[in-house]
């Protein structure tokens, strides 16, 4: 076998290994693109939120069009399907009688859930009290609602316990089940079974109740009846979808662009597909690096792909072109030098991305990193075994064309300069407002699909879990036991109105010694009956009356205590499953806070609780504190690649003035791409950030060349012709990403395609021409 | 002599349509002249459970065509506030906020006050058959529901008065316990 056969193969076994890591690869395209790598100890609480939390499970559906009656015949239908299955745990559309088993549970269980269980409630002036007070609110307007509770529960324990329930507003309801505001939608809340960061199961929840619900619609024959839904699950899978598609589309559309280049250039099918080696080889080399580094690999980095085909094209351009007539010998002894500090600059901007505490970013970069070098060695090692350029049309004229043209641009050298003095002044007067501080900038959602989520959020009053208190425990016991302490520190917050409501899982499942005290304080049948004798003297409630009441408080005596399968089969077991969380670590306990009529004041919270070990956290704070913590993090790592940059220059060139000539066409194009960028009204973010850098890292490999000439004889035609060829596709390749809805990738794509451009062109007009010094 | 008879058929030609025309209807287009005001209330409350009434005071004011505020001042301070189809009670630091078109059985119920109030008689025969009897200086009006749902809360709802203020509400429950509500106007807008 000869040489070529021998390379020829190795490169096939290894793209084959390659291909079958890739195959068995796991792809995702959900939030944890933007979570952090090392958490804190709040942002794992939101990082547990967002991936498995309830919130992250509820789909809102809305079923609108036909008449009030035939939507609430389909929501009642629908609910009825749904709730067959297993792919949902919990259906809630405000049927009549859905809420029953709740309220049977509460009765039942009362005197061991009420906290108004104390000793001192049943003695003689506990009863007395009680009773009274309980009277009293028979003359309150919703008395007359109380009054059939009267003889079994005079004490009013019920009215105690409904009276904590967060009073949240319920729903609006027209022909029996929950509607919108306007009346015009039927309303359902519906959780999943599927965990929020299972996109699959998510996304096979959605189809079922699509599927359902036509069903449904065609059973009834109701034609003009829609499906609404929105839900963070949806979100997951039209951002799977989004990104899905984006990466075909984004790819086909870089690809063909670069094919036809690239057959423009070549006119040789032979050339165009050994062209294509080395990138092909760079996208599957990223892929299998990011795959054995992460394990995971995100959608957003295969989208990346697009911009790597530009960037690693280059490579196999140069070498075609510029060996063409020299031979491969030649290429590799004067030209492999300058392409091989390229690549090592672009390695370092990658590279500086590895160090990201964002692992969608850490990804894009290692993703890159790998895609060039590869590219870059398979160019140079393997590409020349397997041909040269042969009979490569001549280029010269393309060439000599761009040289007449470099000889006008000179003169635009002060202008240029002028221009980016203008665009630095205009960023620097912008300052601090030029980057978006909301990690909401990077959010792939649609503007559609986030106003439809928040209109039926209202309409269903579906709770803003912005505060959370977390507490983590041992076991069961002392995570519920650590609730009711942190509860009876939230109460005076909310008895003073600084807090509207809280909720704690034990609530309904009250820890067993809080169930023991208070089942140690309700008396003996014969001991209560003269209690009660003695208490009810002058009152209008007469002891003889309250024989049922008795009964009742002896057989809470007999009863077994509130274990978590008590509440199977009430929604309230779902409440105290959401709230109460069992993982590896051990037990967490949540306890949502949610505003009264004033905003809540994190300080105070904070205050109420310190000392508790109780965890108070904003998640919206921590969202935006987490992207600023990105932010700043990015702005250090772009200014350390920028700086290897010009170390790795600064050590090859061994030139301040050379060093000087290749980075300031790189510095002016960043200072015009922003500047141009934030006229346009591009709100600027994370991503332009990292653009700015990849400017430098892509940018400074056509600065190089011009530099290279400075030494030698004035830029070859030919050498002219590939740089322009190369520039083109890696404008193409990065400017494919700006079409992106994804905002990571469009970031990217609005700044460096049109710098990469622009650095050349920079690096042409700037370079020292001839002239005499 | 003359004069007098004058007076006298002047004052029967007054008097003899505001006889004989003295029904719903008139009751319900003086009852839309009234411009609303403040009154103070009681308020007794017989449940057979119980051997005494239990009584609750306070006042409660009017502004048509839907703003009714009751406000107990005895035994306990709460507020209960009716503006358009939101119903609120406020009691020590607890507020609670119904919306009334959630609730269709609440709504005839609260209907029945206001159409009441508002001399709206189509509101009321909605939901109610209505019959009067008596003068307009002292009138008795029966509502009884039409709708068993209705009916499961309410019996029968019994409102007496003089000319067009509002004396007495009286509510029988299907169980047979009933409340009556005075109304004692403070002044008049």
């Amino acid at each position: 076998m000869n040489r070529a056969g021998r390379a020829f193969l190795l490169w096939l076994l290894a793209m084959l290994a390659g291909a079958a890591i890739v195959w068995n690869s796991h792809f995702t395209a959900d939030m944890s693109f933007f979570l952090p790598a090392h958490p804190t100890a709040e942002q794992q609480v939101l990082v547990d939120q967002l991936k498995e939390g309830v919130v992250s499970r509820l789909l809102m559906v809305a079923i609108a069009g036909g008449d009030e009656g035939q939507r609430a015949a389909l929501s009642r239908d629908l609910r009825r399907r749904l709730a067959k299955m297993p792919e949902f745990v919990s259906l809630q559309n405000g049927e009549v009688g859905s809420q029953d088993a709740d309220r049977e549970f509460l009765f039942r269980h009362r005197y061991l859930l009420s906290p108004a269980v104390e000793p001192g409630r049943f003695t003689v002036a506990g009863l007395h009290q009680a009773i009274a007070d309980n009277i009293e609110r028979l003359a309150s307007p919703i008395g007359m609602l109380l009054k059939p509770l009267l003889a079994r529960d005079p004490t009013g324990e019920m009215v105690e316990l409904l009276s904590q329930l967060n009073s949240a507003s319920q729903p609006d309801s027209r022909a029996g089940v929950w509607a919108s505001h306007d009346g015009q939608r039927a309303m359902l809340l519906v959780q999943t079974a599927a965990l929020g960061s299972d996109t699959d199961g998510q996304e096979a929840a959605i189809a079922l109740i699509r599927t359902q619900f036509a069903a449904s619609a065609q059973e009834q024959g109701i034609a003009n009846a829609s499906l609404l839904l929105s839900g963070p699950g949806l979100f997951a899978v039209n951002a799977r979808a989004t990104i899905k598609n984006e990466v075909t589309r984004l790819s086909t559309i870089s690809t063909l662009a670069i094919i036809a280049v690239l057959f423009f250039v070549y006119r040789s099918l032979r050339l165009l597909s050994l062209g294509l080696l080395p990138v092909l080889s760079g996208a599957l080399a990223g892929i299998v690096a990011v795959s054995l580094a992460y394990g995971t690999v995100f959608g957003i980095t295969v989208g990346f792909g697009s911009a790597l085909i530009g960037e690693a094209v280059d490579y196999s351009i140069y070498y075609f072109v510029q060996s063409a007539g020299n031979g491969a010998a030649a290429w590799k002894r004067s030209f492999w030098p300058t392409i091989r500090l390229g690549v090592l600059t672009s390695t370092a901007g990658f590279g500086a991305l590895l160090f990201s505490g964002f692992p969608g970013l850490a990804q894009l970069g290692l993703y890159s990193l790998s895609g060039v070098l590869t590219a870059a060695l398979v160019t140079r090692f393997v590409l020349p075994q397997l041909g040269d350029a042969g009979q490569l049309r001549d280029l010269a004229p393309l060439g000599e064309a761009v040289q007449g043209a470099l000889r006008r641009l000179h003169k635009l050298r002060w202008p240029v300069l002028g221009l980016a003095l203008a665009a630095a002044l205009s960023l620097f007067v912008q300052g601090g407002h030029l980057w978006n501080p909301e990690l909401s900038a990077l959010n792939p959602i649609s503007q559609a699909d986030q106003a439809l989520d928040q209109a039926l959020r209202a309409d269903i009053g579906a709770p803003d879990s912005r505060y959370l208190v977390v507490i983590a425990a041992a076991d069961q016991e002392a995570a519920l036991q650590a609730a009711e302490k942190t509860a009876s520190r939230l109460a005076p917050l909310v008895s003073s109105g600084a807090l509207g409501s809280y909720d704690s899982p034990a609530r309904f499942l009250p820890s067993q010694a809080s169930q023991q005290a208070r089942r140690a304080s309700l008396p003996a049948g014969d001991e209560l009956r003269s209690r009660l004798q003695a208490a009810q003297q002058d009152s209008p409630l007469a002891a003889g009356k309250l024989e049922a009441f008795i009964e009742e408080i002896e057989q809470a005596r007999q009863a077994p205590g509130i274990s978590r399968a008590t509440l199977d089969g009430s929604s309230l077991a779902l409440a105290v499953d959401s709230l109460l969380l069992h993982h590896s670590q051990g037990w967490s306990v949540l306890l949502p806070l949610h505003p009264g009529e004033q905003p809540i004041d994190a300080a105070t919270v904070r205050q109420a609780l310190s000392g508790s070990g109780a965890l108070f956290i904003d998640m919206k704070g921590e969202f935006n504190a987490l992207y600023n913590n990105y932010l700043h993090e990015a702005m250090l790592l772009s200014l350390a690649g920028v700086l290897a940059i010009v170390v790795l220059l600064a050590v090859t060139l061994r030139s301040a003035r050379r060093l000087a000539g290749v980075l300031l066409p790189l510095v002016l194009a960043v200072l015009i791409v922003i500047a141009t960028l934030h006229l346009l009204g591009e709100r600027l973010h994370l991503l332009h950030l990292i653009g700015m850098l990849l400017i430098v890292a892509v940018g400074s490999n056509y600065a190089l060349f011009f530099d290279r000439s400075k030494d030698g004889p004035a830029l070859a035609p030919q050498t002219l012709a590939s740089m322009l060829i190369a520039n083109l596709t890696t404008a193409i390749g990065f400017g494919t990403l700006a079409l992106s809805q994804v905002p990571v990738l469009h970031a990217v794509g609005v700044t460096v395609g049109p710098g990469a451009i622009l650095a050349l062109l920079l690096s042409a007009i700037f370079i020292r021409r001839e002239t005499p010094r | 002599m003359i004069k007098r008879l004058a007076s006298a058929l002047l004052l029967a030609m007054l008097a003899l349509p505001a006889i004989a025309a003295f029904d719903v209807g008139q009751l319900m287009d003086d009852l839309a002249r009234h411009k609303g005001g403040t009154a103070k209330f009681v308020e007794k409350k017989y449940i057979s459970l119980l051997d005494k009434p239990v009584v609750s005071t306070g006042e409660m004011s009017f502004t048509p065509p839907d703003q009714l505020e009751k406000r107990t001042l005895t035994p306990r301070v709460e507020t209960m506030r009716l503006d358009k189809d939101i119903i609120s009670i406020e009691r020590d630091k607890q507020k609670l906020s119904i919306r009334l078109s959630s609730q269709p059985e609440a709504l005839a119920f609260i209907d029945s006050i206001r159409g009441t109030l508002t001399g709206n008689r189509a509101a009321l025969e909605k939901n109610y058959l209505l019959s009067l009897a008596g003068t307009t200086d002292k009138w008795v009006l029966t509502l009884l529901p039409s709708d068993q749902k209705i009916s499961a809360l309410v019996l029968r709802i019994t409102v007496s008065g003089n000319k067009n203020q509002i004396r007495t509400i009286e509510y029988l429950q299907a169980d047979g316990d009933r409340s009556v509500l005075s109304i004692e106007p403070l002044e008049l807008r």
